[in-house]
């Protein structure tokens, strides 16, 4: 995966969103940290993190896979009907959809398998996500009625 | 020898200092004067670099989804911009340096001196040309609370739930039971929370997923413009007044018929159609179940009209749905849902030109059971048989053209079958028990 090169301006205290990765299509985040992150704050961002790097590589590796085998399934098809894999005007001859049917169920049945490990780790851990979030709400909302009521004390 | 190399180091320090405090503090147009002179050489450069990334991304653009960068008028106040965004890039770089850092010795740190504020710039320069337009399509994660009801819309697909209300409205009217506007009133916010509420939590499921797909990308969740907390706990405050309004504000059958298809849409429909063309069928019987909650809505009970209802409700789904995915099998078969018009494209339209014919068959049924008079079957005949027609075409032809023709025809089909029946509605006969039951 491309580290990203972007910097988010000092007085943001929130975190940034960028566009689309070119391969996975996934819009990368880059999270923020604050300067007084607890433990469990830590742990969400961190599995955030981690989260963003297995789709995006996931994704990435499936988008690519997937051009590949596109082009090539087309070059066969073409070659087998003894037609140029180039028009004359230089255009990249291709095939119908109807021709393109048989590459896309042959696709869909090939990686089944890789996407059904995938939908399971994405939906446990979109859950566990959320969760934490919850839990670092609660967490916060805590801190700071415990911090007003100190206040109040004082 | 330490004290030189202290005093040097300080020098260094207070260079990096002075130039930080200037940046920061002087207007930017003083501060690209300051760096003019090193830019100036670096212009055509990034002019080069800047057209190079438009070609690329162009290219690309075939291949794969991007977002289209937005066509730069000028580029001269793109380079001045880019060296403004390079000189606070610079200034990032330039801060973690410390005299701590720099060697004792006397020699490298007068080229350490030298070279200190050049190269940082210049390499700054290349790397950062680039990427400058790229930086300016991040955006901050901050939730705005005047965005929030457009995110808010989109998450819950207000329009696929408008289209949902409309048939329990459907179903509500068509009901043999005096029309009683509060009751109607409490079942359309009902549904129409219960639906928000499914669509949300369908979302929440999906992004990534959503993110591959055209038509789905420009999501809320997947835009980063909502955080999946949020998501979720709007679903929660939409599910669970919408049932509660349902169970007790109308009556508990409507109530489990609500809750019983925000399951049925969230946890087997979500995930079934990573898993098995079976969601087509479980998909068709989500969109039965509204029409059904109008009618035990107004009736309390769920009886032979209610299923013709929702029976004609279901058919329609197979020829909307198999007629739109024969669009999308690219996208389904890249981003690994499992659709007929993938797995199965013949059974995908048998089953819409079949489903067409069933719509036939149960208009001819409504009068039968009570729903309507007679006159419906045969004034709904033309735009039946016609639907019939285009699904015909589809099944023989199996191109793009056939399928758009057999989807639009039934965006259209759904509305006016259904204002027929309403205008054929088989008047309530004497001493009929119907009404609101609470």
């Amino acid at each position: 995966m491309a580290v990203s090169r972007f910097c988010p301006p000092r007085k943001s205290c929130h975190d940034w969103i960028g566009p689309p990765d070119k391969h996975s299509n996934l819009q990368p985040v880059h999270f923020y940290i604050p300067e007084n992150e607890s433990p469990l704050e830590q742990k969400l961002r961190e599995l955030r993190q981690e989260t963003q790097e297995r789709n995006q590589q996931f994704w990435a590796n499936q988008n690519l896979t997937f051009l590949k085998e596109k082009e090539e399934f087309i070059d066969s098809r073409l070659k087998a009907k003894g037609l140029e894999l180039r028009a004359e005007s230089g255009q990249k001859a291709t095939l119908n959809a109807e021709e393109m049917a048989d590459f896309y169920k042959e696709f869909l049945s090939k990686n089944f398998r890789k996407h059904m490990y995938c939908n399971r780790d994405w939906y446990k851990r979109n859950l566990a996500i959320t969760f934490f979030m919850g839990k670092v709400a609660l967490e916060r909302i805590w801190n700071k009625l415990r911090l007003k009521q100190k206040k109040t004390s004082n | 020898m330490n004290i030189i190399a202290k005093r040097s180091a300080s020098w260094v320090g207070g260079c990096v200092w002075y130039l930080e405090r200037r940046a920061l503090q002087e207007s930017p147009r003083r501060f690209l004067h300051l760096l003019r002179n090193v830019n100036q050489q670096w212009v055509t450069f990034q002019h080069f670099n800047f057209l190079r990334h438009m070609y690329v991304t162009q290219l690309n653009r075939s291949f794969n989804q991007q977002i289209k960068p937005k066509p730069e008028p000028v580029p001269s106040p793109f380079l001045e911009k880019a060296s403004l965004d390079e000189a606070k890039t610079e200034i990032y770089k330039m801060r973690p340096l410390s005299p701590a850092s720099l060697s004792l010795s006397r020699k490298p740190n007068e080229k350490e001196s030298i070279e200190l504020e050049p190269t940082p710039v210049i390499e700054g320069s290349i790397a950062v040309g680039t990427e400058t337009k790229e930086e300016k399509q991040w955006k901050e994660m901050k939730l705005r609370v005047d965005d929030l009801p457009g995110i808010l819309a989109r998450l819950s697909k207000i329009k696929l739930t408008a289209l949902v209300v409309s048939t329990t409205s459907a179903g509500f009217a068509l009901a043999p039971a005096p029309f009683d506007w509060p009751c109607f009133l409490l079942t359309f916010v009902g549904t129409g929370l219960a639906s928000c509420a499914a669509n949300s939590i369908n979302q929440f499921f999906e992004v990534p997923f959503d993110s591959n797909m055209n038509r789905t990308k420009n999501r809320p969740l997947v835009r980063g413009q909502i955080s999946p907390l949020l998501a979720v706990s709007f679903a929660a405050c939409c599910a669970v007044p919408g049932v509660a309004l349902l169970t007790w504000g109308v009556n508990p059958l409507t109530g489990a018929l609500g809750l019983f298809n925000i399951f049925l849409y969230t946890c087997c429909y979500t995930p079934l159609k990573r898993i098995s063309i079976a969601n087509t069928w479980v998909g068709a019987v989500v969109g039965a179940i509204p029409p059904l909650m109008g009618w035990t809505a107004a009736t309390g009970s769920l009886d032979a009209g209610a299923f013709l209802l929702g029976g004609i409700l279901y058919s329609w789904q197979f020829p909307h749905f198999n007629a739109l995915s024969w669009g999308l099998r690219e996208d389904y078969s890249r981003g690994g849902y499992c659709m007929m018009s993938v797995t199965h494209p013949d059974l995908c339209r048998r089953v819409a030109l079949r489903h067409c014919l069933a719509l036939v068959a149960m208009s001819a049924a409504a009068p039968a059971l009570d729903v309507t008079t007679w006159t419906f079957p045969v004034i709904a005949l033309p735009i039946n048989l016609y639907i019939s027609y285009l699904g015909f075409r589809f099944y023989r032809d199996a191109d793009r053209k056939s399928s758009r023709k057999l989807f639009f025809c039934s965006l259209w089909h759904l509305p006016l079958f259904l204002l027929l029946m309403l205008t054929c509605k088989r008047p309530a006969a004497q001493g009929d028990a119907g009404g609101p039951q609470s």
